[in-house]
């Protein structure tokens, strides 16, 4: 069998799992649109943290952003709601183009366009330093926009905002958003795998292995780091947007969990070995998982433990579970080269 | 905003008030702003768990007085208390980072900030704590001014913290030993400094200058488990804007902050210093990014 067969098989047996785990197990529904969620996060966070060489730990705010833009748009364009306190509005017309549906679409979409804004215009700002300063940066960003947040009025300051009430039966959102994450992680792991085989995957490794060298090279260092910190901006946007819909409720400790969902991905990423593709996956499921059968009885103790795990992996076990496996079992993990390209002499394209 | 703004032009005393406040608080930013360039400068590494030390300093100020000791007696023990963590805190993780990328040591402190954070977030209960210094005031231009005597005495602390460490530094054997390690720390072994001791030594004084600065905190201000973060990026902003192992453009740039600060805080209410101060990191970095491209052009 060779490589490329077995990883149709295994990507086919993933997905045929993925699409019919809501029907095995219903009462897990929504955990299980966690899971996706964090593989997202994962994905998002080793395309800058592992790939990149720029550690990031203010992702959350493009999570935040797309929670509150999409529930504004919801609240304002699209469902007349009452107050903070009443969560089913009126849809704002009668018109049928107004439905939960298309507010959602135009929610995500603007939510979208403005994390990118965001991302663009912070790293066009900043991107042009080295990756301590940027590290240092997003880790006031994350909690500057969390105090904004629960201090702006427009937005339900202190007390939050609801997102309108899911249209059909009880439980159907959960296998709504279900699908959504999936399909969101999906496509996020495939956009990555893509780029991380292109030019853009050359440039941003050879940005973490070497920015001077790169640079040299003339490579666009900023301009590369920018793209791929909008990309992680995309997918954020849209994961956050959907988990307010799915949460229903809104407010700083939602949208901006630096504590939690904005440390897990870093651990989630390196646990599963950086800058590796599929390291952040399996180490989002491994972490998602013990999570939820034991990490809930430490009692408070869970974030103790999160901050000593993160020393201790970064510590004693820097490559993560992929990266083990990749030294431990090369051939069977290790990275294929392409020998027929290798041969073929080396094409002067895009010179400039 | 616009009130406050008024307020400060048609009483230009309240200028003056929010200054002095600002300026003796900026003293204490400096002491995590030197420690944080030392290690820095030293070891290359940005030791994100910088507030963390600050704030545990100032737990063990709080602990000691409500046990009954004056405040002020505390500072020397927070220091102390704080050299051994830092020491320990080498002895088991830092070593093993030190000689590594920048990032795999940024991500390491972060760790360790997460792991403080938290684990004084279940010892001490999320309370805001304060240690009563029973210190009154002073009143300058007719009670106009009112300037609490703690500060005064905080202030003074932090320069003389700071001057002692600059002396050890300059005219100690392990002081020299440390500034050469920070040339070039390959060339200090050749010559015989055991750069292992020197970074320990480091780190170690780095955590005991900032346990004093929490335990100045604690009199003076308040502190909680999630103060840490605060300090962090005040050092760091600090850092950035001086340069490392430059004291008295630190102290300046310290003092700077305080003043603008408290004056950020008049203005736009307690309640967004906190966001301030972040928006004035991304600000100096976004300043420090252009400037630097100007040299850069050849690029585009």
């Amino acid at each position: 069998m060779t490589n490329t067969t077995r990883n149709l098989l295994l990507y086919t047996l993933i997905c045929l799992i993925s699409l019919l785990a809501p029907h095995l197990a219903p009462a897990f529904r929504v955990q299980m649109a966690l899971l996706w969620m964090m593989i997202l996060f994962a994905l998002t966070w080793d395309l800058g943290g592992g790939q990149m060489g720029y550690n990031s730990f203010g992702n959350i705010v493009f999570f935040g952003i797309g929670c509150y833009v999409a529930a504004v748009v919801q609240r304002d364009l699209f469902f007349a709601v009452e107050g903070q306190s009443q969560a089913t509005g009126d849809l704002a017309t009668s018109s049928p183009l107004f439905n939960y549906f298309n507010g959602l679409a135009v929610g995500l979409a603007l939510a979208v366009i403005i994390a990118v804004a965001v991302a663009a215009g912070l790293g066009s700002g900043i991107l042009g330093l080295r990756g301590q300063y940027f590290a240092i940066c997003t880790l006031g960003v994350g909690i500057a926009a969390g105090e904004i947040a629960s201090g702006w009025g427009y937005i339900g300051a202190g007390s939050g905002m609801v997102a309108p009430i899911f249209p059909g039966g009880p439980g159907q959102n959960a296998t709504f958003f279900y699908y959504f994450f999936f399909a969101l992680a999906v496509t996020c792991f495939f956009t990555l795998k893509r780029l991380y085989a292109s030019r853009f995957g050359l440039a941003i490794n050879a940005i973490r292995d070497d920015e001077d060298k790169a640079e040299a090279m003339g490579i666009h260092t900023t301009r590369y780091k920018t793209i791929a910190w909008c990309i992680s901006a995309v997918f954020l946007a849209l994961a956050g947007g959907a988990f307010g819909h799915l949460n229903n409720f809104i407010d700083r400790e939602v949208a901006f969990p630096g504590i939690t969902f904005g440390v897990w991905m870093v651990l989630m990423a390196i646990l599963g070995g950086k800058g590796t593709l599929w390291g952040p996956v399996i180490g989002a499921t491994i972490f998602h998982a013990t999570q939820e059968l034991f990490w809930t009885y430490l009692l408070g103790w869970q974030r103790v433990a999160l901050g000593l795990l993160i020393v201790v992996i970064v510590v004693f076990f820097p490559l993560g579970i992929m990266g083990w496996l990749r030294s431990r079992w090369p051939e069977r993990f290790g990275e294929t080269v392409d020998l027929e390209a290798r041969a073929a002499p080396i094409s002067l394209g895009e010179t400039r | 905003m616009v009130d406050n703004l008024l307020l400060l032009f048609n009483a230009p005393i309240l200028s003056a008030q929010l200054l002095v406040d600002g300026i003796l608080i900026g003293a204490i930013f400096a002491l995590a702003a030197y420690g944080m360039a030392l290690v820095w400068g030293v070891m290359d590494i940005i030791n994100i768990a910088q507030g963390e030390f600050v704030m545990l300093g100032g737990y063990v100020t709080f602990f000691l007085a409500a046990a009954g000791v004056h405040p002020l007696y505390t500072v020397p023990v927070a220091a102390a208390a704080l050299y051994l963590l830092g020491w320990a805190l080498y002895r088991t993780v830092v070593f093993r980072v030190v000689d590594k990328d920048m990032f795999i040591s940024i991500l390491a402190t972060f760790g360790i900030s997460i792991f403080l954070q938290q684990l004084a977030n279940q010892l001490f209960q999320a309370d805001v704590r304060t240690a009563e210094s029973g210190l009154g005031s002073f009143f300058l231009a007719d009670g106009l001014i009112v300037v609490s005597q703690i500060k005064v005495v905080s202030f003074i602390c932090a320069l003389i913290l700071g001057a002692t460490l600059f002396l050890f530094l300059k005219r100690s054997r392990l002081g020299q030993a440390i500034r050469a390690t920070a040339q070039n720390a390959r060339a200090a072994r050749i010559m015989g400094v055991n750069t292992d001791r020197v970074f320990s030594t480091t780190f170690a004084l780095n955590a005991a200058i900032c346990g004093a600065a929490g335990s100045l905190v604690v009199m003076t201000w308040l502190v909680h488990p999630y103060l840490g973060l605060a300090y962090t990026l005040r050092a760091f902003m600090i850092v950035t804007v001086a340069g490392l192992g430059n004291m008295a453009s630190v102290l300046l740039a310290s003092l700077g902050l305080g003043a603008v600060e408290n004056f950020a805080g008049f203005l736009l209410g307690t309640e967004y210093q906190a966001a301030f101060v972040f928006s004035l990191l991304v600000a100096i970095l976004v300043w420090r990014n252009a400037l630097l491209s100007r040299q850069r052009k050849y690029l585009k």
